[in-house]
């Protein structure tokens, strides 16, 4: 017990956490799958996906957060993001130009509709999510290093 | 259209509260509270999907701000050559507002827009992307390539965050200077 | 006409904590709300009145939408802004274990 509680913050903390986590995270896909149908969009979803993860940094330290979703795993994730993105754009050269929308159009309010805009809403997500906590843990890391040498000295 | 008043009014008083203050995290709160006014003002200005946007990305610019500067303010004072900086900026910046009254005129009035550009998105978008949200449509149809510089940016600064945060210069140098000695 | 000028009293605001302030993180503070104020400016003008959000509803017509095309380059913008204050934060960190402080007019004095 001693091991878990000497990162991270307290244990009413720790139980709430665990609760909503999962919660966070769902409700960024939704509002990230939802994009051309209401409000929110690509943008938006990825970073509520982010924050679900720096959340659990915060409550439990660094240790556990980094081994749900590893350094080499998120930075796989935003390249892939911006692959995708990319892939799907030059796709577009099979119907004409640069960016066609070559997917059919569906019916409007249906999930499956409006061509290319619900793929590119998910690679747009995994980038920006990916690349913002990679931003963060960078940062933390950062902060760790400068505490510890502090504390040599 | 008072509440955009009162939110705005709110907003100005935030800001003063977050340049003056002392203490870092005090201002660093206060920076929030603008934000969420902010949020606030754009839903009723009838833009949800900018609100939801603004209100999460502001939530992580705080939580890296707090996360960075905990326990390290520093107390300080100013040195000489106060009055002269503080009239000079002052002057900058009452010239800076009348210039921007000045210019106020060529815009169109608050609430009539001219859209010569976006009337035809919002006419023909149903019908030629298949998407309802309008917004969503242009920045991943319309504008696509806005998309793709702004994915260029994102990932550029990742790049430069990760090379300013890393440490395989200093331990070259330390390990020199043992070996000298 | 004089929403746009509290828009710009914001945004000037801001500038004035650029320029005067000593500390590093008091200068990041008003890179942010120069930052807010400029976005703000943008939903402002694209604003129609009486109109209704460019979203369609399964149940009703709707004939006036406000103005569509800044919203979406609004929406760029503040993910852009974030970047750029986590590189402004890094840097400041990087100073702090540097010199010492996060005071500007120190961080001159002590060269090499």
């Amino acid at each position: 017990m001693s091991k878990e509680h000497d990162q991270g913050m307290s244990v009413i903390v720790k139980t709430i956490t665990r609760l909503t986590v999962g919660l966070i995270m769902l409700y960024g896909i939704y509002i990230l799958s939802h994009g051309h149908v209401s409000p929110g969009g690509g943008f938006a979803g990825g970073v509520i996906i982010a924050l679900s993860f720096v959340h659990l940094m915060l409550a439990y330290g660094k240790d556990v957060a980094l081994q749900k979703l590893p350094k080499g795993a998120t930075s796989f994730f935003e390249s892939m993001g911006a692959i995708i993105f990319l892939g799907i754009a030059l796709l577009g050269f099979t119907g004409g130009y640069f960016f066609l929308n070559f997917i059919g159009k569906g019916e409007p309010f249906h999930l499956f509709s409006a061509g290319i805009i619900p793929l590119a809403n998910i690679a747009i997500s995994l980038k920006v999510g990916a690349g913002l906590f990679a931003i963060f843990v960078a940062l933390v890391l950062l902060k760790y290093d400068t505490d510890d040498q502090e504390k040599t000295k | 259209m008072s509440e955009v008043y009162i939110l705005l009014i709110f907003m100005i008083m935030g800001a003063i509260i977050a340049i003056e203050v002392k203490d870092l995290l005090s201002s660093v709160v206060a920076v929030g509270a603008v934000g969420l006014a902010l949020s606030m003002t754009f839903l009723i200005l009838k833009a949800p999907d900018v609100a939801i946007t603004q209100l999460v990305v502001e939530l992580l610019a705080l939580i890296i701000l707090i996360r960075a500067t905990l326990k390290r303010d520093l107390p300080f004072s100013t040195s000489g050559r106060w009055y002269l900086n503080t009239i000079i900026t002052f002057a900058f910046i009452a010239v800076f507002i009348v210039v921007g009254i000045l210019s106020f005129r060529d815009l169109p009035e608050f609430g009539y827009p001219m859209m010569r550009v976006a009337s035809t998105y919002l006419k023909e978008g149903l019908q030629q992307t298949g998407a309802t949200n309008l917004v969503a449509s242009v920045i991943l149809d319309y504008r696509a390539f806005d998309t793709l510089g702004e994915a260029t940016i994102l990932f550029t600064a990742v790049i430069g965050v990760l090379a300013v945060v890393r440490r395989v210069g200093r331990k070259k140098v330390d390990e020199e200077i043992d070996d000298e000695e | 006409m004089s929403v746009y000028l509290l828009c710009f009293i914001l945004f000037s605001l801001g500038i004035y904590c650029i320029l005067r302030k000593r500390n590093i993180i008091k200068i990041i503070v008003g890179v942010i709300i120069a930052e807010y104020a400029v976005n703000l400016f943008f939903v402002l003008v694209a604003y129609r009145y009486e109109g209704r959000s460019p979203i369609y509803s399964p149940d009703q017509q709707i004939v006036n939408m406000v103005d569509a095309l800044p919203q979406a380059v609004v929406l760029t913008a503040i993910v852009i802004g974030l970047a750029t204050t986590a590189l402004l934060v890094a840097l400041a960190i990087r100073i702090y274990e540097k010199y010492g402080t996060f005071d500007i007019t120190k961080i001159r004095e002590l060269q090499g």
